[in-house]
């Protein structure tokens, strides 16, 4: 059986990253697989810029964020394995891998960073009524034929969800040549960036529909058109106001799901708020020397904070295969209070050194809210926040000695006080 | 000159075309769509009947209790996904038990084998903990089971198509003409074509055929059922096929674990006029949902990965109808076959061939081989098999659909066996490519590709299923063309 | 001339309101931060974007990622995506190479985002 010290599965940013932050650490014995290939994750398909203002304090595309990764992969000579896929991984550690080159293979890695991403939430999941047809793809599948596949899905184009990805093929579909009818998002509010509504919809005059979904989906043998309709605080259409937009191409942006499939192969904890693993301060599941991070942890907003994570993963594997990561303790729990959605570390052992930070979405917009962080009732930090949305993650960096005393800490409190009215 | 056309290529027309190729029988099957197992048959319940709920004495009860015994040598045969995991019908109200005792006496009268008895509420609830708490008691039904429809349909067709079977796609039949030397005139979108036999399996069509010929009209009208599928991970909430206790207020919802996993929710039923119309409705999808949160209280709705409708041919006297027409010698029907269709199809193949046999003299195909295997399922496999198809055919080493765990060789081999996929539904139902959580968003620009180079075609020209149904409607740039 | 713009500076996206007479822009109203100010200054006078596109590569199907080094002006945008998809580039191509020089006489050139080997 092969060995190794750290190995990765995933060779998107997260995975880059970690490689980069093990190897920057020490390690020197690491392997990263990669199921497409070419290293590069999801940024190789995602060419619109805007990607590294934190890490390179410059605004890339994706493919030239990924590269300098990539760049740093090579020049570190970390070895890496493109179209191999892993089928498995065990408690243990040990990971059963397939590629076309080595046949099936298992690894025995001594620590193991789960870099998986996510994928897009499918029409399916909607139980959007309606034909079958082709012409529904989710957006980054659109993305992807256009992209790197130089293929047109069609020319007359809906999308539903506002998200990040919905929003900049709205432009990128515009670019190429389509016409985008409307931006269809169920929410009163839209979960992307203000400057991709500005600079992706306003910028072409694409409406963007607030509190509207499809309800239903025309065109047997192919897509040819949908109903809109309005939807109530209840977010059930009201009937009355559908309106029928014609169509060929209907692009859906509604959310993103992380990959975690093998972390419960390995026995990993899930937490229902992320989907993601329950780590944490080091990033370590609940199964010993496996870490995760990225967006197969919890969705992130930006990549920039995908790489700081995934760096952070990296060296805290090297430490644990050196041995040197603190021995977990007794772990605290993080609790979400009002307003929290999904947080990430969801525990922090009594032993925890240095800055300790948590991320997570606000359930909804907030405004003039300040953010709090209670240690068993007692605030500890109370930060004013301007304005707070689903679609920007809140990060909170905390001095480990704030935090004191863990030893007999019963929870961690993190919670949004909105002013009273 | 055939001695046998076939009429539709469903799980019927497939078993059938499979039968005569028993004989020294020259057989086609003409398709109309793209594809084979392409209406009724691909969106059913797929479930294996255990024989009680038809009326003793109907077709549906004889070919019901037949087709179930005959499917264990299908699965030995055939290499088709089998699992004899049981079917309960539970009583959600307490006056439910006479309706249960007359099931099972129903099932006695039918010839059910295996297990046939009332549970009450506590061996209920020890078997499926997960059964909500309205409950009563159910009937068991050993027989009960589970079957890929799919996978049924094409092994069918494969092994036909091994011996001698002939399939055409994309062949509409539009006229069928008694000739005056007593055959059959076939008259289809490819050509027309004489043949001694016809047999009429055109499901929700079969009505358009049988009164072309034949003086005794009959009415074929589509009932619409509405269905979810949810993830894998709910795959062990029941164990056995979840009936609903029929009352006056319908037939219940079904709950059904599938072969490969997902499980199963639905189907509505809906009379309808219009014989495509596969849509889903949301009042059809609400009404599913809320009647099956009584089996399964509290639905996890974020599990939902695909929703679909299939349409039953559901005939005038609630029973199928089989057989030579009395007024059109040489002219069989296998007509208004719904629910317990699946089950019965083996049944009903042999008993058609077996007429048609002996009615044009056939002699037995002494090279006639039963067997075939199915594609390597890589999902299934052990670390030791999977290395060795690897080592034989490194396209088993280069996973397409990560969901479902298909790989390369795999979708490559659906498209080049006898009868093979032309599009991407088709792949998805001979690999289950694209049928996983992710419905198809990873694997799609992959299948189209592979599919373009089987086939020889641009990927502009690959469909989702036949006619009109492109995936892409342009290549960026020109270049695209040069290198498709 | 009213203009009516929406801040891209955070998740607030104040609603700004001012006047524009071609030469000074007035009246700046609805912004929160002296971010929002100077955004709607730039953008009133002078709004530019960074374009990212696509070209097509001598010899395959899929094409190179591209960008502008740097913002051009926005009434420009379509003009300059025609010109990008009109060109065809061959391998090799490094990130950074110049795929075309000065942009429709921008001063602006069109540099390649990927690699091609």
């Amino acid at each position: 059986m092969r060995n190794t010290d750290i190995l990765i599965i995933g060779g998107g940013p997260a995975g880059l990253a970690a490689a980069v932050g093990a190897y920057e650490a020490g390690a020197r014995d690491i392997l990263i697989l990669e199921r497409e290939e070419r290293l590069g994750g999801i940024l190789k398909q995602c060419i619109h810029n805007g990607f590294g203002l934190h890490t390179f304090k410059e605004e890339l595309t994706g493919p030239e964020y990924a590269q300098r990764f990539i760049d740093k992969v090579e020049a570190y000579q970390i070895p890496y394995q493109c179209e191999t896929m892993v089928l498995d991984v065990s408690p243990e550690k040990v990971v059963t891998c397939v590629s076309r080159k080595n046949g099936l293979e298992h690894i025995q890695a001594k620590a193991v960073i789960l870099c998986m991403g996510c994928r897009e939430r499918p029409r399916g999941s909607l139980a959007t009524p309606g034909e079958r047809c082709p012409g529904v793809y989710t957006a980054g599948t659109a993305q992807k034929f256009t992209n790197l596949e130089g293929m047109m899905p069609g020319k007359e184009v809906v999308i539903l969800g506002s998200g990040d990805i919905g929003l900049i093929m709205a432009r990128r579909m515009t670019f190429l040549g389509a016409k985008v009818h409307a931006c269809v998002e169920l929410m009163p509010f839209s979960s992307g960036l203000k400057r991709n509504i500005v600079q992706c919809l306003d910028d072409f005059g694409i409406p963007l529909l607030l509190s509207h979904t499809v309800v239903d989906i025309h065109g047997r043998e192919h897509l040819e058109g949908v109903t809109v309709a309005e939807v109530g605080p209840d977010l059930k259409p009201i009937p009355g106001t559908e309106q029928y937009f014609p169509c060929d191409t209907l692009l859906l942006s509604v959310g993103l799901i992380p990959e975690n499939e093998l972390s419960e192969m390995a026995g990993v904890e899930i937490a229902p708020s992320t989907s993601g693993a329950v780590v944490d301060e080091s990033l370590q599941t609940s199964v010993a020397g496996i870490f995760s991070c990225g967006n197969v942890l919890h969705v992130h907003d930006l990549v920039d904070f995908v790489s700081e994570e995934a760096t952070k993963a990296g060296a805290n594997a090297w430490q644990y295969v050196q041995g040197s990561l603190p021995e977990s303790g007794r772990k605290v729990p993080v609790q979400m209070g009002f307003g929290v959605g999904g947080i990430v570390p969801q525990f922090v052992s009594d032993k925890a050194e240095g800055n300790v930070s948590f991320m997570f979405r606000p359930r909804n917009v907030y405004r003039g809210a300040r953010v709090i962080v209670e240690l068993d009732g007692t605030q500890i930090l109370s930060k004013k926040t301007m304005i707070l949305a689903p679609g920007e993650m809140v990060n909170l960096s905390i001095p480990a000695e704030k935090l004191q005393p863990l030893a007999d800490a019963q929870a961690i409190t993190v919670r949004i006080e909105v002013p009273e009215a | 000159m055939y001695d046998v056309i076939i009429i539709g290529g469903g799980v019927v027309g497939c078993a059938v075309a499979r039968e005569l190729s028993r004989y020294r029988c020259k057989t086609l099957l003409l398709e109309k769509t793209n594809d084979i197992c392409n209406g009724q048959s691909k969106a059913n319940t797929a479930i294996l009947h255990g024989g009680y709920d038809a009326k003793p004495g109907t077709l549906k009860a004889k070919f019901n209790v037949l087709g179930n015994a005959m499917f264990d040598r299908l699965h030995e045969e055939l290499d088709v996904p089998v699992q004899w995991n049981t079917s309960l019908v539970v009583s959600f109200q307490e006056d439910g038990h006479p309706m249960l005792e007359k099931l099972l006496q129903q099932g006695i009268d039918n010839g059910c084998r295996g297990e046939l008895r009332i549970i009450d509420r506590e061996e209920l609830r020890r078997r499926e903990p997960n059964i909500g708490s309205t409950a009563c008691e159910a009937l068991l039904v050993g027989a009960g089971g589970i079957v890929c429809p799919y996978e049924l349909t094409v092994a069918y067709a494969e092994n036909a198509a091994m011996n001698g079977a002939e399939f055409q796609r994309n062949a509409e039949v539009t006229e069928v003409k008694k000739l005056a030397n007593g055959n059959w005139l076939v008259v289809s979108s490819i050509g027309s074509f004489e043949t001694r036999a016809v047999v009429n399996a055109a499901g929700v069509y079969s009505d358009v055929f049988n009164n072309m010929v034949s003086e005794n009209k009959i009415h074929i009208h589509p009932r619409r059922g509405e269905y979810y599928i949810l993830d894998k991970k709910y795959k062990n909430v029941f164990h056995a096929a979840m009936f609903q206790l029929p009352t006056k207020m319908g037939k219940g919802i079904l709950i059904a674990p599938t072969v490969d996993g997902t499980v199963l929710v639905g189907p509505t039923a809906e009379d309808i006029e219009d014989k495509q119309d596969t849509r889903t409705t949301a009042e059809g999808l609400a009404k599913a949902l809320r009647e099956a949160s009584k089996t399964w209280e509290h639905i996890p709705t974020r599990g939902f990965i695909t929703t679909f409708s299939g349409l039953r041919s559901t005939g005038d006297t609630g029973d199928f109808l089989l057989g030579e027409a009395e007024d059109a010698p040489g002219f069989f029907n296998c007509c208004a076959i719904e629910s317990p269709g699946l089950t019965s199809s083996p049944a009903i193949a042999d008993w058609t061939a077996k007429q048609i046999a002996g009615k044009l003299a056939l002699e037995t195909n002494p090279d006639f081989n039963p067997i075939r295997k199915s594609i390597p399922k890589f999902r299934e496999l052990d670390d030791a098999q999977r290395a060795a198809l690897i080592a034989e055919n490194p396209d088993f080493g280069k996973i397409v659909c990560r969901c479902e765990t298909v790989t390369e060789a795999e979708i490559r081999e659906a498209i080049r066996r006898p009868v093979g996929a032309l599009d991407v539904d088709g792949v998805k139902r001979r690999t289950r490519a694209g049928m996983g959580r992710c419905q198809a968003g990873f694997c799609t620009p992959r299948t189209v590709e592979i599919l373009a180079e089987e086939l020889g075609i641009s990927p502009l020209e690959v469909t989702k299923f036949g006619g009109k149904s492109y995936l892409l409607d342009g290549y960026l740039f020109e270049e695209g063309k040069n290198h498709a | 001339m009213k203009y009516e713009l929406t801040c891209i500076n955070c998740p607030m996206g104040c609603r700004i309101t001012a006047d524009y007479d071609g030469k000074e822009v007035t009246n700046i109203q609805g912004y929160t931060c002296a971010r929002g100010k100077a955004y709607a200054q730039t953008e009133i006078t002078d709004p530019t974007r960074m374009v990212t596109a696509l070209v097509g590569v001598e010899g395959r199907r899929a094409p190179l990622s591209v960008k502008t080094r740097s913002p051009i002006r926005k009434p420009l945008i379509f003009d300059a995506l025609d010109v990008i998809r009109k060109t065809t580039v061959c391998a090799p191509v490094k990130i950074g190479d110049v795929v075309i020089e000065n942009l429709l006489g921008s001063g602006v050139d069109v540099i390649a985002t990927e690699n091609v080997d």
